[in-house]
């Protein structure tokens, strides 16, 4: 199993796992995010590729997307973007998180050479469900990365088992059927979807989609190991979209943010353990 | 070559399969489910072809193109006339089986993608006849440009729902109706328009296209040599070539070139695209170098669309079905070819598989035939047409 996952989420029940879009709004920000993230307690980073078609993504991240193309971002381009992240003192596990068809393009061999290259720690491909990714768990495992796995609370006992028992790093519950996106409350079934989640699952699990605010971080905490933030963070980064990409404003957007996540992620008392 | 194809796993070979979120995942099994038990139902069966029959006004007659053949002076050109089908394309075959099903599954609410609006307006006429709630999701862009058809679908009812995500036409509002049916799957059907899509979709609207094969092979005295039909996802070319497969039959399947294959603007997926992802499913599609989807060009918005069913892909690959491309000033002089020589004014998209076979007609002996399905009728074209002629119809 991956070094990284091992000391970072193995095991652990507070794990709090962001997701930003590479390149959004620059390869700079995306690097000054990841270190800010992981400084407030980030257990691993889903480095969002961007794509023209994200079926599984609501309209935060579509735009975060194209903003992120209009700059050219690549499958490749930010799969070498890892690296700098490292030198800077980037130690948590970086999970690339890509369409399939930007995966097919690129090719098994050419991803896994640049997983080698760049220390990438885990693959999560949000439209390859489990009966089509049998071959891309071979050789995840071959390579030593975790291939994240997704159930929703539609997903039958029997696939929930099937998933589970295949199910590296950590599993990912969705939260609702929609798309990514924030919202307000959840539905009362989703406790006890996650229940029946943490009863099948002997990695730990986490909980996404529609998590923006600390009152569902708390609540979510006593049925879980973990929760996901995409949009939230999403969101937040385009409201400083300007001060990233300057220079000198972009240490003050990137306290902006900051205090937001210490906000949001405040019940599991990360900051009180790390310091 | 055998016609098993979806198999379990809804593959045609390489092509097909489900390459969806896991939350869709419940949606396809339940449909999967729910559309074998009806394709196995004898009163659901005759149910659809009632409705074919009696509202849509099938069967459609085949049009011996006397004249024209004539003119061309090589193989008898015969019309499979879609465009005598209840509003005025084959769109309306599928949107019945697939209404049918919807309330067989007890489904209250129907969504659907269009580009052009033929298919949003199939959808909005069956929602209006079965009585469910009809939703359509339509790019922005595309709501611009056929206005017509946008308020045709709210006079049926329908509710228009402008997309204003990515390129904001036909593969926005396909992965908008997607992401809308995903999130409401408990009432909501989603009735594609086209053999595209995670199985079982494009084996399920082969199967409610089927019909305009079917009859051909009853109405034509003797085979014919060739079936020519327009391919943009390509569910009129599929339902007409489905049942001729086992046949020694020639078949022809047209593509949109466009402004010509070499300008790069074009919809000749098969020709110029690559293998990859798109609507759920592995098929040939119109993609940059690193896998971003690109926007086709046709002067027709039915074969407007960067992917190909995967069915097509298969048949391209075993060799069964011939691929070409017409590009959009071929099918407009296609289209006032058949317009002046045979009183009939066919659809854009249609007008390219008939100019294929003006091309190959001469080169045939006039004891043979070809078989062109003309899949629409022009008049929703009549505004793109006077555009691009100058409002001149000259010889």
């Amino acid at each position: 199993m991956n070094k990284r996952f091992e000391q970072h989420v193995d095991g652990r029940s507070d794990l709090f796992i962001p997701f930003v879009v590479a390149g959004d709004p620059t390869e700079e920000a995306t690097i000054k995010l990841a270190l800010m993230l992981q400084e407030e307690g980030a257990n691993a980073i889903e480095l969002g590729i961007p794509y023209s078609d994200p079926l599984a993504d609501g309209p935060v991240i579509q735009r975060a997307s194209i903003r992120a193309l209009e700059h050219g971002m690549s499958l490749e381009k930010a799969m070498n973007i890892v690296p700098k992240m490292r030198e800077r003192g980037l130690e948590i596990p970086i999970i690339v998180f890509t369409y399939y068809n930007l995966l097919l393009q690129l090719g098994e061999e050419r991803f896994f050479a640049l997983v080698r290259e760049n220390d990438i720690d885990g693959l999560l491909v949000p439209d390859l469900p489990f009966e089509e990714s049998e071959e891309w768990r071979k050789s995840c495992k071959m390579n030593g990365i975790a291939l994240i796995s997704l159930v929703a609370p539609t997903t039958s006992d029997k696939r929930l088992t099937e998933i589970a028992n295949e199910a590296t790093g950590f599993l990912y519950c969705v939260s609702s059927l929609g798309v990514t996106g924030t919202r307000t409350d959840f539905h009362s079934s989703v406790f006890e979807f996650v229940d029946r989640v943490k009863a099948q699952s002997p990695i730990p699990v986490a909980v996404g989609f529609g998590i923006s605010a600390p009152e569902q971080v708390a609540k979510l905490k006593e049925y879980c190991d973990g929760v996901i933030v995409g949009s939230a963070i999403v969101r937040q980064i385009e409201a400083q979209v300007d001060g990233l990409t300057n220079e000198e404003t972009q240490v003050e957007a990137i306290n902006q943010i900051r205090s937001y996540i210490r906000d949001l992620i405040s019940p599991y008392e990360k900051l009180k353990i790390n310091t | 070559m055998s016609t098993m194809v979806p198999d379990q796993r809804g593959r045609f070979g390489k092509y097909g399969g489900k390459y969806v979120p896991e939350t869709a995942m419940y949606a396809l099994e339940e449909l999967e489910n729910s559309l074998n038990e009806a394709m196995a139902d004898e009163q659901f069966l005759a149910n659809y072809h009632d409705e074919l029959k009696k509202y849509s006004g099938r069967p459609t007659p085949i049009t011996h193109a006397e004249n024209l053949s004539k003119r061309l002076g090589g193989a008898q050109i015969y019309l499979k006339r879609e465009d005598l089908n209840h509003t005025g394309a084959h769109k309306l075959n599928n949107a019945i089986g697939q209404a049918l099903l919807a309330v067989r599954m007890g489904k209250e609410k129907i969504v659907a993608e269009t580009g052009a609006g033929q298919h949003g307006v199939a959808a909005a006429t069956v929602a209006a006849r079965f009585g469910l709630e009809c939703k359509v999701f339509m790019g922005e862009e595309d709501i611009r440009r056929q206005e017509l058809n946008v308020f045709r679908m709210k006079l049926l009812g329908a509710e228009v729902v402008p997309v204003s995500s990515g390129s904001k036409t036909l593969k926005d509002a396909t992965n908008e109706a997607i992401r809308y049916w995903v999130a409401n799957v408990e009432d909501t059907f989603y009735l594609i328009g086209s053999v595209v899509g995670p199985h079982p979709y494009p084996k399920m609207v082969r199967d409610f296209q089927r019909v305009i094969g079917d009859e051909s092979r009853e109405q034509m005295e003797d085979l014919p040599n060739k079936v020519i039909a327009c391919v943009g996802g390509g569910s009129n070319a599929m339902g007409m070539f489905y049942p001729f497969l086992q046949d020694d039959v020639q078949l022809v399947g047209v593509e949109a070139a466009g402004k010509g294959i070499h300008t790069g603007e074009h919809a000749a997926t098969l020709s110029e695209g690559r293998l990859g992802v798109i609507h759920g499913s592995i098929t040939y599609l119109l993609q940059n170098e690193t896998g971003q989807i690109q926007e086709p060009h046709s002067i027709s918005a039915g074969l407007d669309y960067p992917g190909i069913g995967p069915e097509h892909a298969y048949l391209s690959e075993t060799g069964r079905v011939t691929y070409t491309g017409i590009t959009d000033m071929e099918a407009l002089e296609a289209l006032k070819v058949l317009s002046k020589e045979e009183g009939i004014i066919p659809a854009i998209e249609s007008a390219h598989a008939l100019s294929e076979a003006i091309k190959q007609a001469p080169d045939m002996g006039v004891d043979e035939t070809i078989l062109v399905c003309l899949s629409g009728r022009g008049d929703k074209d009549v505004h793109t047409i006077m555009e691009h002629l100058g409002g001149e119809v000259d010889e």
